[in-house]
């Protein structure tokens, strides 16, 4: 029996009388492909916040690697290869593509806490960001600041930076969210292809994305996990159509 | 797609690759009309001998535009009271000479750099966790709590009233300040030139990378892994210590200090300097300080009150119409020209 | 003792007047500041016209001095309705720097202007005779015109608290400042409710600023030397609270007064430590958000 790389127990939170999120226990094997679901106001961007630690929980754990993460910052969490990707982007907006995801390799590495070397003069950091550039096909948009990609190439460059950190598990938040129906597929092709030894939470809205991608589903309805298993169990559970396949399928889109 | 095709794809993706690494790789490289405000500063020494006393003062505002370049054009922090330091900076000096009798003025400087940063890390520590109005208000109060303290113990500081009559030691034991303050010019300058390359290293550095980051999206630095308390506390500290400097140069250079150096007016108007010359972008500390210092010297002989009116609708007119300083007017158009063209 | 009961009254008395004046000025930076989030540096600059309107009334055009300071309230409220429409509207999503820059810049144009016309001299209000002298509360006489001041203060008070907690525009403030794009979803005009806070905010300061002539004299000045003051009751008590205001301006109101009678020399240094001292501990004030 391994130890799951990342495992949540026993998590609750509350904004003030409201609880968004109520005793999850969540666990992602080396490689997992687990599809987050569930209605809008789930509370699936709160179980995020709160794996990535943007959030504290009342009460609760979060382990990595069977080590407890749960007092540590979001930035201490993140060093020890723990990854996320924002819904909406959340980006280096003056910079260049090239300039962010070599910032986040610099401070991976730790290079961010040398004041005195030029920042462009390690060349092995230059390559190793070209390469992830080039692996999400935007080398070409290397040098241009993220403001002025169109939304679709920055929702790449999320996923770009995400890859920068080396991360042992990745969080994504709606990866294709906000981009135009006929790009989708370029972001879920990277989503598809990623390294196989990472473990990824996918939240999606997309029905058809996460029967492709999830080898699990977990459910999440009023903050609590209503249930989880392969993606044909989940498609034959009556419970589920009934809470919210049947809501989400007929439109077929995603909301927000 | 054959193989020629192939081919053509992938030296074209390896021209850009080149391309993109080479922007960075010399980004941070000397260029040449950065040599241009150093040489206007040594003519100046020659053109205009009778203005030097001004000229040293000028200068000093432009080291002290530069500390909070660091914290508020590359960090973004806004403060309300960077004065504290150019202050605790001057009255170190002014102490050490007032009432120790230690007049040498190098190892004078250094010393006002270390207390400016100890102050600057003691501080920041405790406020750089906070954002937006209540870090303005707790930077604010810190300067008028400095204040404060040297007005409870007027003994020691000499109140308001300050210490007048401080005279320092001949510099490197030779060169004796005169009075046209052509030693004074010179002095400041050097510092100047001392510090602005410190300055530079740590911009272009991986660290200054990382400030940058903080101001541009301060939640995705939390999210890549960066401390970003520590960066910022780092880079106050620093400030901190280069308004320090600029405070003894005050000292020095003026032979008084009053607790005048911790007013609102000054945190004021280094931030104003600043802005008007454009902020993280090195130079512009620069720029603001000698336009801010040579129309204050003009206008404010004329009319005080026309002066201010003037002050007020110059930065109304740069927040509307401006908002990157004079060099980013300067750079504008040009600069984005040049980089589409460029990759 | 009976010494010790006399000063902790006077201290009491003088702080809880002085405490009204932060409160009438603030208020509506407080509110405005929490609906917008703008950092008005310019608050001050409103109070200090309004005070030098109130001047001019009484002493030039003969109007009686309660008179001067209702038609300063309602000059300077209109008056700065198209500073918030056509300049603050532009800023509201900019950058904490952008907002302090712009409003000093205004600020500084006041003074400016101001002086011009008035000087830099202090200038003083004759008051009419009900409010010189002192007035006689059985156990002790109190000065007339800061028991005015704290009359007027907690008529005042009642007053916004009633249109706060229980008029419908009241409860859209509310609403809007606690979360303004729910407010919006639901069709309430925040714009137009931010322009009509505004007016009234300004309003208010303007009769602070009237009312203080009496007690600290009127120089241009006034608008950059009380700004600090009144920034500092809007953050020890929380952006956009009605209550956190009242509570700030009357802790800071009488702390500073007792630091003015204890420790004279001591004087400023206490109302900044006090404010560092909350913040430290309550980052958003005592009732602020987060």
């Amino acid at each position: 029996m391994t130890v799951p790389v990342l495992e949540v127990k026993g998590l609750n939170r509350a904004f003030g009388a409201l609880p968004v999120t109520r005793n999850v226990d969540l666990a992602l094997e080396k490689g997992a492909r687990r599809a987050l679901i569930g209605p809008n106001g789930a509370g699936k961007t709160t179980l995020v916040n709160l794996i990535t630690g943007a959030l504290k929980p009342s009460s609760g754990r979060v382990l990595l690697d069977g080590e407890d993460i749960t007092a540590l910052s979001q930035a201490e969490r993140a060093r020890r290869g723990l990854a996320r990707t924002f819904q909406i982007n959340t980006l280096f907006r003056g910079l260049t593509v090239l300039e962010n995801i070599c910032m986040t390799i610099g401070e991976r590495d730790g290079e961010c806490n040398n004041l005195w070397r030029a920042a462009g003069a390690k060349r092995s950091v230059i390559d190793e960001a070209l390469d992830y550039l080039d692996a999400l096909r935007l080398t070409d948009d290397a040098l241009k600041l993220v403001r002025e990609l169109p939304y679709g190439r920055q929702r790449l460059v999320e996923i770009a930076v995400a890859l920068a950190q080396r991360p042992r598990v990745l969080l994504l938040d709606e990866p294709a969210a906000g981009v135009p129906s006929s790009e989708t597929h370029l972001i879920l092709d990277v989503v598809a292809s990623l390294d196989p030894d990472i473990a990824i939470l996918i939240i999606e809205h997309d029905m058809e994305v996460v029967f492709r991608f999830a080898r699990q589903i977990t459910v999440l309805v009023a903050g609590a996990v209503f249930t989880e298993g392969t993606p044909e169990e989940i498609m034959a559970n009556a419970d589920v159509r009934a809470v919210y396949l049947g809501e989400a399928i007929p439109g077929g889109g995603r909301h927000d | 797609m054959d193989a020629s095709e192939t081919q053509a794809v992938l030296s074209a993706r390896s021209a850009a690759r080149a391309r993109a690494a080479d922007y960075l790789a010399r980004r941070h490289r000397f260029r040449w009309p950065e040599c241009l405000p150093w040489l206007l500063a040594i003519a100046a020494f020659f053109l205009l001998p009778d203005r030097m006393t001004f000229g040293a003062q000028v200068l000093i505002m432009v080291m002290f535009a530069l500390s909070l370049d660091l914290i508020l054009g590359y960090a973004g922090i806004v403060t309300l009271g960077h004065a504290a330091f150019f202050g605790v900076g001057a009255y170190t000096v002014g102490l050490l000479i007032a009432r120790l009798g230690y007049t040498e003025p190098i190892s004078s400087l250094c010393a006002a750099a270390m207390v400016a940063a100890l102050i600057g890390f003691g501080t920041g520590w405790f406020l750089l966790r906070y954002r937006g109005l209540t870090l303005l208000m707790l930077t604010l109060a810190t300067a008028i709590m400095l204040q404060e303290t040297g007005n409870l113990r007027s003994d020691i500081s000499g109140g308001y009233d300050g210490l007048p009559g401080l005279t320092i030691a001949p510099l490197f034991g030779i060169f004796q300040y005169d009075l046209y303050g052509h030693v004074n010019y010179l002095y400041v300058l050097g510092v100047l030139g001392l510090i602005f390359f410190f300055v530079r290293r740590i911009v272009y550095s991986p660290f200054g990378q990382a400030l940058t980051g903080i101001r541009e999206n301060v939640r995705r630095m939390h999210a890549i892994g960066s401390p970003v308390h520590r960066r910022l506390v780092t880079v106050y500290t620093i400030a901190a210590a280069i308004a320090g400097v600029a405070g003894a140069l005050f000292t020095q250079t003026n032979a008084y200090v009053t607790l005048a150096v911790f007013d609102f007016d000054v945190s004021a108007k280094v931030m104003v300097m600043l802005i008007l010359g454009g902020t993280g972008r090195l130079y512009g500390a620069f720029a603001g300080a000698v336009v801010y210092m040579v129309l204050e010297d003009y206008f404010s002989k004329m009319s005080p009150t026309f002066w201010q009116f003037g002050i007020g609708l110059l930065l109304v007119l740069t927040v509307l119409f401006a908002p990157r300083g004079i060099l980013g007017l300067i750079e504008g158009a040009s600069g984005r020209a040049a980089r589409r063209a460029g990759p | 003792m009976p010494h010790i009961v006399s000063i902790a009254v006077s201290i009491l008395f003088d702080g809880l007047a002085y405490a009204m004046f932060l409160f009438i000025t603030s208020v509506g930076l407080s509110v405005t500041m929490g609906l917008m989030n703008f950092v008005n540096l310019a608050h001050g600059a409103f109070a200090m016209a309004g005070g030098y309107i109130v001047v001019t009334l009484t002493r030039s055009s003969g109007v009686d001095f309660v008179p001067a300071l209702i038609i300063a309230a309602v000059t300077v409220g209109a008056a700065s309705v198209p500073f918030e429409r056509y300049l603050y509207r532009r800023l509201y999503k900019a950058t904490d720097l952008e907002q302090v820059l712009l409003t000093i810049g205004l600020a500084f144009m006041a003074i400016a202007v101001f002086t011009y016309f008035y000087g830099p001299i202090p200038k003083s209000v004759p008051l009419p005779r009900w409010l010189q002298g002192d007035v006689n509360l059985g156990f002790r006489a109190f000065p007339s015109y800061r028991a005015f001041l704290i009359v007027l203060g907690a008529a005042l008070i009642a007053v916004l608290w009633y249109a706060f907690e229980r008029t419908n525009i009241g409860a859209k403030i509310r609403a809007a400042v606690d979360n303004r794009r729910m407010a919006e979803s639901v069709g309430i005009n925040v714009d137009r409710l931010f322009t009509l806070t505004f007016a009234l905010g300004s309003a208010l300061a303007a009769l602070g600023g009237g009312l203080a002539i009496q007690l600290f004299g009127l120089t241009p000045s006034f608008a950059v030397i009380y700004l600090v003051l009144f920034l500092i009751v809007v953050a020890v008590g929380g952006l956009g609270s009605l209550k956190g205001t009242l509570l700030a301006a009357l802790i800071l109101g009488v702390f500073d007064t007792a630091g003015k009678y204890l420790l004279a020399d001591a004087g400023g240094f206490f109302i900044y430590a006090v404010t560092v001292l909350v913040l430290l501990v309550k980052p958003a004030g005592f009732y602020g958000r987060e």
